[in-house]
């Protein structure tokens, strides 16, 4: 599937300025990259912004972050909640800044659409995934979107169809596809499988 | 395309003599009907008969994009050049009949961007004429920053002044001006697009400097077309087509082939673009790779030659063509 995302090793670059977004377990993908800086630890620091919310889990490594002395640390319950700032900063830096993203793909995938919105094309953004593989997926059917998705097939959220959970992965949207699994043979739904952790 | 390509049949509807080393030609069709459309950054390759030779060299086109009225190139002369520029400069007239390619485009202004950050270097300034048309006529945000040798050699500076005003940053070589290149790319909101178009050593300074300074590779965007450098001559067998052909010391690989009525695709002409890329059957001998095609791997394995530009010393070079 051409379209499902791959995500790599967060390296520190030069850059201007440093700003990570993680969630859960993605912490420690940002632990390891001061830990790889090494000399360069303390100047790639002092440029750095991190804002980062606990996973889906409930995973919450903010301590040992907020620990590393980034010159700024933000703790956000939620990305819903962490989104405002970080298009704020987005919209107020310059050229130069380097984004890291780390944690699960419903987070990395929904800062990754607004670092794109902000002009840059999406393989200009560092990823790494760590933690939960739950799945954000978008209903093709009514378009609502459910978070955490755990099961295939799952009952969407909002129209109460049930979907299939496909590997096709839409950028603009930050979700993967679920369409429709019964709509030849209504009620012949197969049994849910936990394929997402 | 290739030799085969269709082209437009066209009449040179006027020469402008823009200063002492450039000179502007406008073609329009000659059947009366609109030219293509195009999008600004987009070349032509105009074809000349050189007295028997026959040239064909791709040039930006510097027109506005909605005007599908004629096209307009400036053509900077080389006096030591194969002589393409000097065939343009002497001998093209008004209510000449020439041929020309349909438009491609290998340096469009990337859509996304939420500005756009434009460096030229010399004649390099054509392709940003077009793109700040299309940019002024969709609303988009641009500045120019452009480096001249001299006032007198600095070709539309006036015009784009009185077009653009502020926007329009110039450098004179001889004045001492220096784009400040380092406080330009910081101070640069983020979203930007940077494009740079003008000599070689402009490019990987504006590319490198860009590098350094945290810009991701596809938010800059350049272009430099290699006029096909001249060299020894040498031979080639071309397996499918069951010819040898002698590459001239003033020849392309692809003119050779074209000459020898060998339908060898190509686009650019000039090393960018990939079109014309060739697989090698054998090689005993030395390629001089002159492509910004091809990566450095693939120009040490000696499998692949880009004949716009790329010549061959050495005993024996066959090629799948």
């Amino acid at each position: 599937m051409r379209s499902r995302p791959v995500y790599g090793e967060l390296t520190p670059r030069p850059g201007s300025g440093h700003l990570f977004v993680a969630d859960g377990e993605g912490a420690e993908a940002i632990l390891d990259l001061f830990q790889k800086a090494g000399a360069q630890a303390s100047s790639l620091l002092e440029k750095s912004h991190i804002i980062y919310m606990p996973g889906p889990n409930g995973t919450d490594f903010g301590a040992r972050l907020e620990a590393l002395g980034a010159a700024q640390y933000h703790r956000s319950p939620s990305f819903a909640s962490a989104q405002s700032r970080l298009k704020k900063v987005l919209a107020d830096a310059h050229m130069g800044l380097q984004i890291y993203l780390a944690g699960t793909e419903g987070l990395m995938g929904q800062a990754q659409r607004d670092v794109i919105e902000a002009g840059l094309p999406h393989e200009a953004v560092q990823t790494e995934h760590r933690g939960s593989t739950v799945r954000r997926v978008q209903c093709v059917h009514c378009k609502g979107i459910t978070e955490n998705v755990r099961t295939d097939p799952i009952k969407c959220s909002h129209c109460g169809l049930h979907l299939f959970v496909r590997d096709h992965y839409s950028r603009r949207l930050a979700a993967f596809q679920g369409v429709n699994i019964d709509a030849e043979d209504p009620g012949q739904v197969p049994a849910a499988v936990e394929r997402f952790k | 395309m290739s030799v085969k390509a269709p082209r437009i049949s066209v009449t040179v509807a006027e020469v402008v003599e823009v200063n002492p080393l450039i000179k502007r030609f406008r073609f329009v069709r000659s059947d009366g009907q609109p030219m293509p459309p195009f999008s600004g950054g987009a070349h032509i390759v105009v074809e000349m008969d050189d007295h028997g030779t026959r040239r064909l060299n791709p040039y930006s086109l510097m027109s506005v994009p909605e005007d599908s009225s004629g096209y307009s190139i400036s053509v900077r002369r080389d006096d030591t050049g194969r002589g393409g520029s000097l065939y343009l400069h002497q001998q093209v007239k008004p209510g000449m009949a020439m041929e020309i390619g349909y438009p491609v485009n290998l340096f469009s202004l990337d859509q996304r961007a939420k500005k756009h950050l434009m460096i030229a270097g010399g004649i390099g300034i054509t392709p940003f004429i077009s793109q700040m048309a299309q940019l002024t006529s969709l609303g988009g945000r641009f500045e120019l920053h452009y480096s001249v040798r001299n006032r007198e050699l600095g070709a539309y500076v006036d015009e784009l002044k009185a077009l653009y005003g502020d926007r329009i940053h110039l450098y004179f070589d001889d004045e001492g001006d220096k784009i400040d290149l380092d406080r330009l790319l910081a101070g640069q909101s983020f979203g930007t697009h940077l494009y740079v178009c003008g000599p070689k050593g402009m490019i990987s300074w504006v590319r490198s400097t860009a590098d350094a300074a945290g810009w991701p590779k596809g938010t800059v965007h350049s272009e430099e077309f290699l006029a096909p450098p001249v060299g020894q001559p040498f031979t080639v067998e071309l397996a499918q087509s069951k010819k040898s052909i002698t590459v001239g010391a003033t020849q392309s690989l692809l003119e050779a082939m074209e000459a020898a009525n060998v339908d060898a695709p190509y686009l650019c002409r000039g090393g960018a673009c990939g079109q014309c890329e060739t697989d090698v059957v054998r090689c005993d001998g030395h390629i001089e790779h002159n492509d910004h095609w091809l990566s450095d791997e693939q120009k040490a394995s000696n499998r692949k030659i880009m004949p716009c530009v790329s010549r061959f010393g050495g005993t024996t070079l066959v090629l799948d063509r």
